[in-house]
């Protein structure tokens, strides 16, 4: 018998490095990244991570003498802290870089600002940006890692990871389940890193959304599309549900609030319509009443969005690990 | 070289537009004119003032018409001079080209107009052509000095890459271009579907999750363009063309028998949407790129005659500007020194006889314009283009001679080899080795 056997913390550590494995690409730009085996993998050390995170003693020094910059161009209190906190778990020196009030704010392009970091040499570059594309623009300038912290409307892939998991850890498993991804599919970049990890895990999804924030021909990502709640919802194990950026309002991408919930919302009653069992998601910030009701978002029987919020830690200490492992590998 | 010595090209693969010829045949020039044309014949015993130039086989056409430059001269010097323009050309075979409108100041009154010909004078690589704003400071609003500044000399009215949103407006420039027989060249790009948008919808943008600009942007707006001309009797030259929707609006209008034309960009005719890959920004173009299906319809349609002229739409961007994000980055690529090469694709592929190929490029533009260039014909301008048609080469965007490098061509493999480029009587450019 070990000595770890006796000390849970020691057990969760020594798990935790008997699943690392090098991650398949140099950076994590898109959830199509990952192959089957490589994303089970990848879930796999995200769990045992979830579990250190509920001792007392969370930190590690996997990450030990490497430098974290969060380069966050576009305001995500949630998945900065995410990831600023898994790099400190990690052991890593965390550094944020608030591009608004920096020279970026007086023309300097991202090209430059990748540049200027870059010979700080930090290993990883966790960026956020509003434009879809950023982050492999920026992957092609430095030498380090780049996660993809959200790009425009293209993809969030760590969001993906984390939903996955709050999924198998919910259900057991990903393979066989349906998943339907509701509201504004259009602009959600939470959404197409879901639709390809989830089908890379075997579950089956549909878009449910009004046409007009259905992106052209999204039959075509392997999906089947519905306008209709009910038909959508139907018999589905998990609702996510995707928050209405109520600045598209604007646009007349839907008439009102009131009529996007009356149609497009999540209340119990359409919420019927899914299997027994089903789970609801949201990636946050949520528009309580507007694509959700609080009576379901707030009720721990049937909503994952508490678990998606502690997991996101874990999914991103997991993805981080990978990363600097083939850094290890490659050195 | 002296420019009164008379040149005479023999053993050359002679293509000439305006006759549809395609055969074996020579060309003598003097005093800046094509004096004598030998087709499928050598000429006699020569002069020992002329100097022969051997083609040894190789295509001689006239020298290629350019009806959408952008230059940055005036106002950003450092994307390109007109200068730096005219060496471009003149190593693209391109011996005449239309400067846009949208310079700073803008091409609006006829004392721009000047300034820009005044430029031109100097400088010998290349004829350079203006076009003037339709409208001032292409806002869209108030007509320009339309008149006056065909006075000063330029050759149509545009205001390049703007649409006249402004139905009323733009019936007034129809009806106002039509006293000077001005042409007005109009992109047709309906402003509220395209607003925003960095690519054409369609499941590629949506995968990408790039903003979107509906496919019909173009057809709607060219149809309102059609009835405004049809009510006015103007003559319209549609600027670049990109969709097979408006296709079908533009075979309609020309069927009716009205003065339509349009032109499409080497761009289009190249590539797809699909080139945009990894958010490539030098693919990002204006119009964007669409799918393969409509690509393939603008193949047809410059095959068929439906689309009169091919143009570069040379837009140098520096890197400042491309090197941003796919949405932030400005659009266009410089296409001067790639145009030949590039449209000879479409001959090599077995999609467009040669000689319709050159004429979408020599004597269409001409015959827009009025000018006499284009052909090949005694008393024409001495502007020629030698090509090696057959000669492999790899577009290398850090060597093209544009003050911009962002071109989409960069490390594409092409035929055609620019041997020798006159303007004028005048040697301009000449193939290293």
């Amino acid at each position: 018998m070990t000595a770890s056997a006796h000390d849970p913390s020691q057990a969760a550590i020594e798990t935790i490095r008997a699943r690392v494995f090098a991650f398949p690409k140099r950076h994590f730009l898109s959830a199509g990244d990952l192959n089957a085996l490589q994303a089970v993998e990848l879930l796999d050390l995200a769990d045992a991570f979830v579990a250190l995170n509920r001792q007392t003693s969370k930190t590690l020094d996997i990450l030990k003498g490497r430098t974290l910059m969060n380069l966050f161009f576009e305001n995500s209190t949630r998945t900065q802290s995410s990831f600023e906190l898994a790099g400190k778990r990690l052991g890593a020196d965390v550094v944020n870089m608030n591009p608004k009030t920096s020279s970026v704010a007086k023309g300097e392009t991202l090209i430059d600002t990748a540049v200027t970091l870059n010979a700080m040499r930090p290993d990883l570059l966790v960026i956020r940006h509003a434009s879809s594309g950023a982050a492999s623009l920026l992957s092609q300038k430095v030498s380090g890692h780049v996660v993809n912290a959200g790009d425009g409307q293209h993809e969030h892939p760590t969001q993906a990871v984390l939903d996955a998991l709050s999924i198998r850890r919910a259900f057991g498993r990903v393979s066989g389940l349906t998943v339907a991804i509701c509201g504004d599919v259009l602009h959600s970049r939470v959404a197409r890193s879901n639709v390809a990890l989830l089908h890379t895990l075997g579950a089956s999804v549909r878009l449910v959304g009004p046409p007009t924030l259905m992106p052209s021909q999204a039959e075509r990502w392997g999906v089947t599309v519905h306008h209709d709640m009910k038909s959508g919802l139907a018999g589905a194990d998990v609702v996510m549900m995707l928050r209405l950026q109520l600045e598209r309002m604007q646009g007349a991408f839907v008439p009102s609030t009131r009529e996007y919930f009356r149609f497009y919302g999540l209340d119990r009653e359409k919420l019927s319509r899914a299997a027994p069992g089903a789970k609801v998601m949201h990636p946050g910030p949520m528009n309580r009443g507007v694509e959700i009701d609080s009576d379901v978002a707030d009720d721990p029987a049937i909503s994952l969005i508490q678990d998606q919020v502690e997991m996101g830690v874990a999914a991103r200490m997991a993805v981080l690990t990978s990363l600097a492992a083939r850094l290890e590998a490659a050195q | 070289m002296n420019a009164s010595q008379p040149l005479a090209f023999v053993n050359a693969r002679l293509v000439d537009p305006e006759s549809g010829y395609d055969g074996r045949g020579g060309v003598i020039v003097s005093e800046g004119v094509i004096t004598d044309v030998a087709k499928g014949r050598e000429f006699g015993k020569l002069s020992k003032a002329v100097r022969v130039i051997d083609c040894g086989g190789a295509l001689l056409a006239p020298g290629l018409i350019d009806l959408r430059v952008r230059t940055g001269e005036p106002g950003a010097e450092t994307k390109e001079t007109l200068a730096s323009a005219a060496k471009a050309a003149a190593a693209g075979g391109v011996t005449s080209f239309v400067v846009q409108p949208d310079t700073a100041p803008a091409i609006d009154d006829p004392s721009v107009v000047d300034f820009i010909l005044r430029r031109a004078r100097d400088i010998d690589s290349a004829r350079i052509l203006v076009a003037g704003a339709a409208t001032r400071g292409l806002k869209g609003e108030q007509m320009a000095e339309i008149g006056l500044m065909r006075e000063a000399g330029c050759v149509y009215v545009t205001d390049a890459g703007k649409p006249i949103v402004d139905s009323k407006v733009m019936q007034r420039v129809l009806t106002y271009a039509k006293g000077f027989d001005a042409l007005l060249a109009h992109r047709p790009m309906d402003p509220w579907l395209g607003k925003g948008g960095a690519a054409i919808g369609g499941e590629f943008a949506g995968r990408m999750g790039l903003p979107s600009i509906s496919p019909m942007a173009e057809r709607i707006m060219l149809e309102r363009d059609v009835a405004l001309l049809e009510a006015t009797g103007g003559k319209l030259l549609v600027d670049q063309i990109s969709s097979a929707q408006a296709l079908e609006t533009l075979e309609r209008a020309k069927k009716k028998g009205l003065r339509i034309h349009a032109s499409v960009s080497i761009n289009h005719l190249s590539f797809n949407e699909l080139d945009i890959g990894d958010y490539r920004t030098f693919a990002k173009l204006n119009p964007p790129l669409r799918g393969e299906d409509d690509r393939q319809a603008l193949i047809e349609a410059l095959a068929s005659g439906l689309i009169d002229v091919v143009v570069s739409s040379h837009s140098p961007a520096p890197a400042e500007d491309k090197r941003l994000p796919f949405d932030e980055a400005a659009p266009g690529a410089v296409g001067l020194e790639t145009l030949l090469p590039a449209l000879l694709s479409l001959y090599h592929e077995e999609r467009i006889a040669l000689v319709d190929l050159i004429r979408a490029v020599t004597l269409a533009p001409a015959e827009l314009l009025g000018l006499r260039g284009g052909r090949i014909a005694p008393g024409a301008p001495a502007d020629l283009v030698l090509c090696d048609i057959d000669a492999p080469i790899i577009i290398d965007a850090a060597r093209l001679l544009s003050k911009s490098k962002n071109s989409p061509f960069d490390g594409r493999r092409l035929q055609g080899q620019v041997l020798m480029t006159v303007v004028d009587g005048r040697v301009v450019h000449r193939a290293e080795g």
